[in-house]
């Protein structure tokens, strides 16, 4: 191997590291504030690069319906928690109404790559919440292991309800942009750029609300404590959906990310999610930043493994999680050794 | 009219009862204590107010029936517990913790809010950086207090606020705890250290084994022989 390709590589895998990192950021924030093991992040990511593939071409997505019924099905669960109608009525209701009906008259128009976007974000984020109201606010006192078993089964219906309205076929759209930036024989396309840049902006982006706003406060709060957070007014069904709005909304932007990069079908979320749980675990679901360097290391060492022996790339990429976790537990014993 | 009122009260862990039968009343504005041994069923009786236990029997607010409502929804009417354990943010700053407090409000009123805090607690002011988690006893306690005082309660329910402190503290947290029913908040206090706590209020009531034993003017109870010598101590004048 030469430094040209060994340099090819690293940026490749940088570039999908990338996106392991928002996957992971976004695993580690929705456990530390539910302690849900957020499984359905990957059917988020597919969703959001099915339904911007969708728009690319013209088409109104399947995801609108999704959006609708589920919105539909958090109403009524909304009800029988005895939630506020007006309020369950405009989130539930009105709201994928108005998705639904700027996506009709904006999309056969072909509104271009930034509406597309959003429009997708739009129309894919406020699934995230609809199903924590249905599935995961309900449970809100369970054990991980019951939660865990929640968000496996609603991987399983979502990826079910994903093959149903988008069809088994993959997608893939257009570059965001065709140009690229060329450094010496070095040169990094136009949709890396993007995907490094907005991963970098929203990083800064998250940085700053949980750092700045009340309302990040209020979500470290709940993760540090959780009857501290009730005691001061804080709802747990309230920063429990925050949470997953954000897991939601940053899927989907992943999605839209990669979609350009390769074709995705119904059920490719699972395996990008995976690795940004691979991420997730390494960084043993707690810090932020050690969550974003391993995704760099998980995406480096695929996109390695996939030069050398491209056929067992998911193994070595998924056994890497073996010694970490080894480790951790090695580690983790010793600790608990000490306090005795 | 009373701020708090508490009729017939009740509460079982799983099918072992904790407290039982416990009427009280804390009127606006006044000071009133629940005092009683490890294990009387104190902390039972405070969390079940604040809606973090589920109970029986009535349990009014400012008139207002809280049956069933969930801990936020009480902490936003303007009831505040300050709990045995704390339950700071521990990786959180001291001004976070602070600002926390006053998450009923929004940001709007954390200013001043913060200012009168610091105020009363001015260790607090000098330790605004600190992660919660490294404080000492007694300065937790001053940051527990002052968290819930940044919701500006109506009612303040505080659950043993001298355990497990110095005596010189402790002396500074009652002095604390007299400057504000000054300034009109309703005060229900639980304590072991029942002379502390009969000096500050106005009525008292002492909880035995999950029932109500004695109750009446906090003079009276400091005065009266059972108390003297369950509580107070024989040497105790
Ligand atoms: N989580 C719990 N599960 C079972 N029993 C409990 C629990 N918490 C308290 N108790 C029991 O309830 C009784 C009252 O406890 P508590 O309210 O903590 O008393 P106090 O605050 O007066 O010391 C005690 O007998 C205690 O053992
Ligand atoms: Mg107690």
């Amino acid at each position: 191997m030469d430094s040209t390709i060994a340099a090819i590589l690293v940026q490749d895998g940088i570039v999908n590291g990338a996106i392991y990192a928002l996957l992971a950021l976004s695993l580690v924030l929705v456990f530390a504030v539910t302690r849900v093991v957020f499984v359905p992040q990957g059917e988020f990511v597919a969703y959001g690069a099915l339904t911007y593939a969708a728009l690319d071409t013209g088409t109104l997505p399947g995801s609108l319906w999704l959006l609708a019924g589920l919105g539909a099905a958090a109403f009524l669960a909304g009800l029988a928690q005895r939630r506020p109608i007006f309020g369950l009525a405009l989130s539930s209701l009105v709201l994928p109404a108005a998705i639904i009906a700027t996506s009709w008259l904006l999309v056969p128009s072909k509104p271009g790559i930034l509406a597309n976007a959003l429009l997708s974000l739009a129309i894919v984020t406020p699934i995230a919440p609809y199903i924590y109201r249905i599935g995961f606010q309900p449970l809100a006192e369970a054990s991980v292991l019951v939660l865990l078993i929640a968000a496996v089964a609603v991987h399983l219906a979502l990826m079910g309800l994903g093959l149903v309205f988008f069809g088994p076929e993959g997608s893939r759209a257009s570059a965001f942009s065709a140009a690229s930036v060329s450094v010496g024989d070095f040169s990094l396309s136009g949709q890396a750029l993007w995907i490094l840049g907005l991963t970098g902006a929203l990083m800064i982006g998250l940085y700053g609300f949980f750092g700045f706003t009340l309302l990040g406060r209020a979500l470290r709060a709940t993760a540090v404590n959780r009857l501290g957070a009730r005691l001061v007014g804080i709802g747990t069904a309230q920063s429990g959906s925050i949470a997953f709005t954000l897991a939601g909304a940053i899927g989907a932007l992943s999605g839209i990310l990669v979609v350009p990069l390769t074709t995705v079908y119904y059920d490719s979320g699972f395996v990008i999610g995976l690795k940004g749980f691979t991420a997730a675990i390494i960084a043993g679901m707690a810090s932020y930043p050690g969550a974003v360097l391993a995704a760099v290391l998980v995406g480096v060492l695929e996109s390695f493994s996939s030069f050398w022996a491209s056929a067992f790339k998911e193994v070595i990429v998924f056994t890497a999680i073996i010694p970490v976790l080894l480790w951790r537990s090695l580690r983790h014993a010793a600790i608990e050794d000490d306090d005795e | 009219m009373s701020v708090l009122s508490v009729e017939k009260l009740a509460v079982s862990y799983g099918a072992i009862p904790a407290v039982e039968d416990i009427s009280l009343v804390v009127p606006e504005g006044g000071l009133v204590t629940v005092i009683g041994p490890n294990g009387a069923g104190k902390s039972t009786l405070l969390n079940a107010i604040m809606g973090v236990l589920p109970s029986r029997g009535a349990i009014r607010f400012l008139d207002r029936d809280l049956g069933g409502m969930p801990v936020e929804a009480r902490v936003h009417l303007g009831i505040a517990l300050v709990p045995e354990k704390r339950e700071l943010f521990a990786t959180l700053s001291v001004a976070d913790n602070l600002l926390l407090g006053g998450f009923r409000f929004g940001r709007r009123h954390a200013g001043d809010e913060l200012d009168r805090v610091y105020g009363l607690f001015p260790r607090l002011r000098e330790r605004h950086r600190q992660p919660a988690g490294t404080l000492s006893g007694g300065e937790r306690q001053m940051l527990a207090m002052g968290r819930a005082l940044m919701g500006k309660p109506r009612l303040l329910m505080l659950d043993e606020p001298s355990l497990g402190l110095a005596p010189l503290i402790v002396r500074d947290i009652f002095r604390i705890i007299a400057d504000l029913r000054a300034t009109g908040v309703a005060i229900l206090l639980v304590e072991q250290n029942a002379r502390a706590a009969l000096r500050v209020a106005d009525r008292g009531y002492v909880l035995e084994t999950g029932r109500v034993t004695l109750e009446g003017e906090a003079k009276t109870l400091a005065a009266d022989p059972r108390i003297v010598e369950m509580y107070l101590g024989v040497a105790s004048g």
